[in-house]
C-alpha cells in the first residue's frame, strides 16, 4: 500500500519546519527527497515514524496514512509505530558494544517477532537481504564496531530489514560513506525496493537520478514539486526544481 | 636561466621575523609564558612526588605482616598493627557505595537523559552545591539522622555519611558520561521502536560503563580518605568489626590517633599506615582503569 501524508506540519519549538506537506509515496519503489540543507527533507522522513518528536520541543501535526491506519491519531502509541517502520541514518550508528549478530536481533526481539532458531534465520535473511552475509558470517559475534564505515552502514540496513519493515526510511545513509560503499548500498537500494518501499533523503541529485523511481523536491519547508524522477530532472514544472536541479542555487 | 638577482633587487624574505622591539618583547613573553607554565606544573608534580616519597620513606620500614593482620598495641609499646582500620575502611566504602552508587547513578540518569527545564536546573545546582559542603556537615548530619536516635555510634552511620558524600561526585562524572554517548545511538535504539529506558538501559549505560565504573572509583578512593565525618560517626575503635550498629575503626581515623599520640613508635605506625591509605587508594584506580581499558573512548 502507497503512504498518503495530509495537511503534515512540523515545528522545532516555534519555528516551523514543514508547511501543510500532501504527498503519497508509492508502494515498493524508492522515492527520493532532495532539496536544499535545511529545506526539511529530513524532517519530513523523521514524521513518517514520529521520530521527530524524539527531538526536544519538536512536534509535528497531520495525518501519515501508512495500510490506511493514521499514525498520528490519538489512539496511537508511537514506540509501536516505529516497531513497523525501518530507519537507517545519515551516520552508520550500529551498537558498539553489541556484535554483529546482536545489532541485527535487537530490534527483532524487541518485537518479540523471534527467538531461538527463527532469530538466526531472521538474522541470517536480514544479513543476505543487506548484502551483508558473506563478508560477517564467520565473526558474527566480533563487536560491530569493528566493522569498516560501508560495512556499518549495510549493517544497519539489515537491523532496520529485521523487524520486516513497511516502510525503510533512509537519511542521507550514503553521505558519511566512500564511493565504492555508496554505489554498494545504491545497489542494495534498488533491489530492496522490490519487497519494500523505500524513501531515501539525499543532497546528492546524481544519487537521486540513479535510483530513485519518484523525485520530491522541498524547499523551504514546502514541497514544491513531486514525479517520475526522469520528469523532474528533464522537465521540471516549477522554475524553483529548474534552479534547483540546474545548479543555479544550491 | 636568469643569474641570481643583486642583493638590493631582492625582495626581503617574507618568513623572516622583524626584529624590531614590539617582536622582541612579543617572542620574550612567549617564551616567559611558556617557562612559567612549566614551572608551575613541575612544583605541582614535584609536592606530589615529595609527599608520596617521604611518607613511603618514613612508613616503609614499620610495615610488616602483623602490621596488616594484628590489632594496634598498647600507647608507647612497639609490634600491633592496624587490621581492624583496613577492616573497617573496607566496611564503611562498602556501605557508602550501597548508598551513594545508585543514588548517584540515578541522580545522573535523570540529569542526562530526562533533565530539561528549570527541576533539572535546580538538581544540577543542588548537586554541585553538595559536592562543596564540608564532609564535616554530613558527618553532623547523619550523627543528627543516627547517632542520636540509636544512642550510639555506629558503622553504618559513618557508612551513611560517607555515602552521602559520594551522592554528587557519581552523579556529576556519570552525566558527563553519559551525555558523551552519541545521540545517534540513542535514536538507533528509539527507531527501533524501544522505549526510553530500554534505550537507557541496553544502549546508553552499556556505552558509558568504563567512564561510570572510573566515577564510581574517585568517589570511592575519595571516601576513603575521609576523616572528618567519621569522628563523630564510626568514631574507632581498636577490635575488630563487630556490627554495623558498633563503632568501627577506620584508616584515616586510626592515622589521626596515631599522629596524636606522643609516642614516636605510634607516629611511625601512622606514617605506615598512610602508606597503606596511599597505596589502597592508588591500586584501586590501577586495577579498575585497566579492567575498563583506560580512559580510551569506542566512539
Amino acid at each position: 500500500m502507497s503512504i498518503q501524508v495530509y495537511h503534515l506540519n512540523a515545528w522545532y519549538g516555534r519555528k516551523q519546519a514543514l508547511y501543510d506537506i500532501q504527498m503519497t509515496i508509492p508502494f515498493r519503489s524508492v522515492t527520493a527527497l532532495i532539496g536544499p540543507s535545511g529545506c526539511g527533507k529530513s524532517t519530513f522522513v523523521r514524521c513518517i515514524n514520529r521520530m521527530h518528536e524524539e527531538l526536544p520541543n519538536a512536534h509535528a501535526e497531520g495525518e501519515v496514512l501508512i495500510e490506511n491506519t493514521n499514525i498520528y491519531a490519538s489512539a496511537i502509541n508511537p514506540i509501536a509505530v516505529r516497531r513497523h517502520i525501518g530507519m537507517v541514518f545519515q551516520q552508520p550508528n550500529p551498537l558498539p558494544h553489541y556484535s554483529i549478530w546482536e545489532n541485527v536481533a535487537i530490534g527483532a526481539r524487541l518485537n518479540g517477532l523471534a527467538s531461538g532458531k527463527a532469530l538466526n534465520e531472521i538474522v541470517e535473511r536480514s544479513l543476505r537481504e543487506a548484502a551483508l552475509w558473506n563478508e560477517v558470517k564467520d565473526r558474527l559475534t566480533l563487536s560491530a564496531a569493528a566493522l569498516s564505515g560501508g560495512q556499518q552502514q549495510r549493517l544497519c540496513i539489515a537491523r532496520a530489514l529485521a523487524i520486516a519493515p513497511k516502510v525503510l526510511l533512509m537519511d542521507e545513509p550514503c553521505s558519511a560513506l566512500d564511493p565504492i560503499s555508496t554505489m554498494q548500498v545504491e545497489e542494495l537500494i534498488m533491489k530492496l525496493k522490490h519487497e519494500y518501499t523505500v524513501v531515501v533523503v539525499t543532497h546528492n541529485m546524481q544519487q537521486a537520478g540513479r535510483i530513485a523511481d519518484t523525485t520530491a523536491f522541498f524547499l523551504h519547508g514546502k514541497l514544491i514539486e513531486m514525479g517520475e524522477t526522469k520528469q523532474i530532472f528533464s522537465h521540471p514544472q516549477r522554475r524553483e526544481t529548474e534552479d534547483y536541479i540546474t545548479g543555479r542555487f544550491s | 636561466m636568469s643569474s641570481t638577482p643583486k642583493a638590493s633587487e631582492r625582495p626581503t624574505n617574507p618568513f623572516q621575523m622583524p626584529s624590531t622591539a614590539h617582536h622582541v618583547i612579543r617572542q620574550f613573553s612567549n617564551a616567559l609564558c611558556i617557562a612559567f607554565a612549566v614551572l608551575t606544573a613541575a612544583f605541582a608534580i614535584i609536592v606530589l612526588l615529595y609527599l608520596i616519597i617521604y611518607i613511603t620513606l618514613q612508613g616503609l620500614p614499620f610495615l610488616n605482616l602483623s602490621f596488616f593482620t594484628e590489632l594496634p598495641g598498647a600507647f608507647g609499646s612497639s609490634g600491633g598493627g592496624i587490621g581492624e582500620a583496613i577492616q573497617g575502611t573496607l566496611i564503611l566504602v562498602g556501605l557508602a557505595s550501597v548508598i551513594g552508587i545508585p543514588l548517584g547513578l540515578f541522580t545522573a540518569i535523570y540529569l542526562s537523559e530526562f533533565g530539561t527545564g528549570w527541576f533539572s536546573q535546580a538538581v544540577r545546582f543542588m548537586v554541585d552545591v553538595l559536592n562543596g559542603i564540608p564532609t564535616i556537615i554530613f558527618g553532623l548530619f547523619a550523627w543528627v539522622l543516627i547517632v542520636i536516635p540509636t544512642h550510639g555510634f555506629s558503622a553504618l552511620s559513618g557508612g551513611v555519611a560517607l555515602g552521602i558524600i559520594m551522592i554528587p561526585i557519581v552523579a556529576r562524572t556519570a552525566e558527563d558520561v553519559l551525555r558523551l554517548v552519541p545521540q545517534e545511538l540513542r535514536e538507533a535504539s528509539l527507531a527501533l521502536g524501544a522505549t526510553q529506558s530500554r534505550t537507557i538501559l541496553q544502549v546508553v549505560i552499556p556505552a558509558a560503563t568504563s567512564g561510570i565504573v572510573t566515577g564510581i572509583v574517585l568517589a570511592m578512593a575519595r571516601v576513603a580518605g575521609e576523616t572528618a565525618p567519621l569522628l563523630m560517626t564510626a568514631f574507632g575503635s581498636t577490635f575488630w568489626f563487630t556490627g554495623v550498629m558498633q563503632p568501627v575503626d577506620a584508616l584515616p581515623l586510626r592515622i589521626f590517633v596515631f599522629t596524636d599520640s606522643p609516642y614516636p613508635v605510634q607516629i611511625n605506625q601512622a606514617y605506615a599506615g598512610s602508606v597503606v591509605l596511599v597505596v589502597l587508594i592508588l591500586l584501586t584506580s590501577f586495577a579498575v582503569r585497566w579492567a575498563t581499558g583506560g580512559f580510551k573512548r569506542r566512539f
